[in-house]
């Protein structure tokens, strides 16, 4: 199963190695990893995606807390969360497909954020599953590049990871 | 310190470390002087209260710390220099990090700004060390350095102990460079703080389920030694008469000549222990972690048992075994409730269902009972070896093992009646332990008797160390159990590999004796059994130097039990000739 852990760790140099290796250490996989200072400036938030069985990710959450710069984390998939991801895509639009791409962007109230005479740039965000989808619905398209940030995620409600 | 507080005193970087243990209460710290840690060694010398042991290579540097560390429950502690100095003890620190032994090591490194430039004897320390250690930390400002060590110490020694690194930059101890010198007396820490006693509920549901249980054993590990709840273990399970089985990392944790120990478990565990672990229907498991070496086929691993985990580090629970009632906690203290708890509990252990149990644990004990061959009295038998060394040393000496076939004897054959005598690389399986290990638990104990038993194999892997034991007059006993085989690996090669000895022969090997004597110890060879005992209290009798006790022993002989591969705990090898 697809889990959202958020970590609050010590702003400090090493700490994110020593999640990154955690992981590579043990053999877990990490599908997105996305790592930003917080309004706190001693802290600094990593969210990270990743899949395994009930207790394979048991162990990581244990694993996690045992690194000594983690103060506190939280699987958001345990509750009702909120995840965001941001993708910038290149794309050729020439001929035909230039109204084509427009189109599918308006759909998915994706905005353009650079244009050429032969290229649009669209940012889109939403969960992974809409960024997902809009990727293939550009599958007509010619894309150039692709720039995903992973997912951000926060838990609704009241619930909050903070100090 | 000596200076009012609002005056305090100034010292360079490489002074404040110093003293910094001195204040944190350290004796001795093991190391070896190169480029990067040459500011840290003159501070060394302008002081007498931390004394400092020069080794021969920095592993053997890393393992007396460890050793010292498994026989005091103190952390050790090592220095060395960057880039090699570094990379050589790798591997102690490793030795440390499996059997979480705390320790403090000390590492020098290149010129702040150098770092990253592939300058001489740089390395990444802190890289290489990290899935190593509890922690590491880099010191990137010469004021931090009392804290640094403050917070090192109360790292390595508190919750699941383990070894930490502190990589230090030339720089950070320049000997013109002074700073105000406080050493912190706590250190609090909002990201780590270890559980200091057990869930109460947890624990009520415990004694519940074990006083319910009809064929109950307690399987306890290393963390029973490391939590000093020896005590409370042993009171627990005489107070219940339920069997008690040790961990090799465990040993002495519970009295290894009382009627309620039924030996070690696992893949070189006693008959009956491994064979009341797979019979039990209730497992209390206290500061153990279900290791491979333990379970074997965790799929067969006691069907009937209800589990009962005890442990400081939550990972350790569930990881290989589902846990049925997890309790996180260090030992002791709730060791301590749950015998509260029996106290106020209504419930009592039924006696019948016991005494069935213990007629069948008695069975097996009769089966098996740790018996190897005798009918042969030219061959010298390693396990008689070890047998004797326990009755002429009464059980009392510190056992420091390197590791093979010896180190399985070791564990079987002699009887730990204390915890932190047993000394011996666990996890990792280190090879060269042994020597650098009785060392470091020598010069803290110099009256004890402190044994190496090792084999040709192993003790050459730090025999450089002969030279460090003359220097310091350390009067270590090894004793060499010398078959002229990687024994295990030998015997592994006779079980899986039709007897084809790749490599596990050891040719051209040194006259041990002679070699011994060259660095100015005493070398005694012992050829035959008939002489066995009586050198071997020639031996234990010399008190002022190292004695080198080769001991040429049958190159036939195999370690049983020994556990089927992806078998249940019950499915072993009794003998060459007869399996479960």
């Amino acid at each position: 199963m697809r889990h959202i852990i958020s970590v609050l760790m010590e702003n400090e140099a090493g700490a994110l190695a020593r999640v990154v290796g955690l992981f590579a250490q043990r053999g877990y996989n990490i599908e997105s990893l996305n790592v930003a200072p917080t309004d706190d400036e001693t802290l600094s938030r990593l969210t990270l995606v990743t899949k395994g069985e009930d207790r394979v990710i048991e162990q990581i959450t244990k694993h996690l807390n045992k690194l000594i710069e983690v103060v506190k984390l939280v699987d958001l998939t345990e509750g009702s969360h909120i995840e965001r991801e941001l993708m910038m895509v290149k794309v050729r639009a020439t001929g035909a497909q230039r109204e084509e791409v427009k189109r599918t962007c308006d759909i998915f109230r994706g905005q353009i954020i650079d244009v050429t005479p032969t290229t649009y740039t669209i940012q889109v965000t939403g969960n992974e599953e809409k960024v997902n989808a809009f990727m293939d619905a550009l599958s007509g398209a010619t894309l150039m590049e692709v720039a995903r940030t992973g997912v951000a995620g926060i838990a609704r409600g009241d619930k909050s990871l903070s100090l | 310190m000596t200076q009012p507080a609002s005056e305090p005193e100034m010292l360079s970087g490489g002074e404040m470390l110093i003293r910094s243990l001195k204040d944190q209460g350290v004796e001795y710290i093991y190391g070896y002087p190169g480029g990067a840690v040459l500011h840290i060694y003159d501070a060394i010398h302008k002081q007498s209260d931390v004394k400092h042991i020069l080794v021969r290579h920095e592993q053997a540097a890393t393992h007396m710390a460890d050793a010292y560390a498994r026989a005091s429950g103190k952390a050790g502690v090592v220095l060395v220099t960057s880039g090699p100095g570094a990379t050589n003890a790798i591997t102690g620190i490793a030795t440390a990090y499996m059997d979480s032994i705390p320790m403090v090591v000390i590492t020098g490194q290149v010129m702040s700004h150098l770092i990253g430039d592939d300058a001489f004897q740089e390395t990444d320390m802190m890289g290489l060390s990290r899935p190593i250690v509890k922690h590491n930390m880099s010191i990137r400002d010469p004021n931090d350095i009392p804290s640094a060590v403050k917070k090192a110490f109360y790292i390595a020694e508190s919750g699941r102990p383990g070894p930490v690194v502190i990589d230090i930059p030339k720089d950070m101890t320049m000997p013109n460079e002074k700073y105000p010198y406080e050493y912190p007396d706590r250190i609090k820490m909002r990201s780590y703080n270890p559980v200091k006693k057990g869930h109460s509920g947890q624990i009520r549901k415990a004694v519940n389920m074990l006083l319910q249980a009809k064929r109950p054993i307690i399987y306890s590990g290393g963390g029973v030694i490391l939590g000093k709840a020896s005590k409370e273990l042993t009171q627990l399970a005489q107070q219940l008469n339920v069997p008690v089985t040790n961990t090799l990392m465990g040993l002495g944790a519970y009295p290894g000549t009382d009627r309620q120990f039924v030996g070690m478990l696992g893949m070189h565990g006693s008959y009956e222990a491994n064979m009341t672990m797979h019979n039990a229907d209730c497992v209390l498991a206290i500061g153990a972690r279900f290791d491979d070496r333990v379970t074997n086929n965790t799929g067969k691993f006691c069907p009937e048992a209800n589990i009962i985990h005890i442990d400081i580090d939550p990972a350790s629970i569930s990881k290989t075994i589902q846990a049925d009632i997890p309790i996180v906690g260090p030992v002791k203290p709730v060791l301590k409730e749950m015998l509260e708890q029996i106290e106020q509990s209504k419930l009592k252990m039924d006696q019948d269902a016991l005494n069935l149990w213990w007629e069948q644990i008695d069975e097996w004990r009769q089966r098996h009972g740790g018996r190897y061959r005798t009918d042969d009295s030219e061959r010298m038998k390693p396990q008689h070896v070890i047998e004797t060394l326990c009755k002429v040393t009464k059980g009392n000496a510190y056992v420091c093992s390197d590791v093979g076939q010896h180190q399985m004897f070791a564990a079987q054959y002699y009887k730990f009646n204390h915890p932190n005598r047993w000394i011996n690389s666990g996890g990792l399986g280190t090879m060269g332990f042994g020597l650098p290990a009785a060392m470091g638990v020598q010069l803290s104990y110099p009256d004890a008797d402190v044994v190496c038993v090792t084999g040709e194999g192993s003790i050459q892997m730090n025999i450089q160390e002969l030279s460090t034991c003359r220097q310091y007059g350390l009067p270590v006993k090894i004793l060499c159990l010398n078959n002229g085989y990687l024994g295990m690996v030998r015997q592994w090669q006779d079980m899986n590999y039709e007897s084809r000895y790749s490599h596990s022969y050891m040719d051209s090997l040194p006259d041990f004796c002679a070699l011994a004597e060259s660095y100015g110890h005493m070398g005694i060879r012992i050829e035959h059994p008939d002489e066995l005992e009586g050198k071997l209290e020639e031996a234990m009798a010399v008190t002022d130097k190292v004695v080198f006790i080769d001991v040429l022993v049958d190159p036939e002989e195999h370690v049983y039990p020994m556990q089927v591969p992806n078998g249940a705990m019950s499915d072993m090898f009794l003998s060459k000739t007869e399996r479960t």
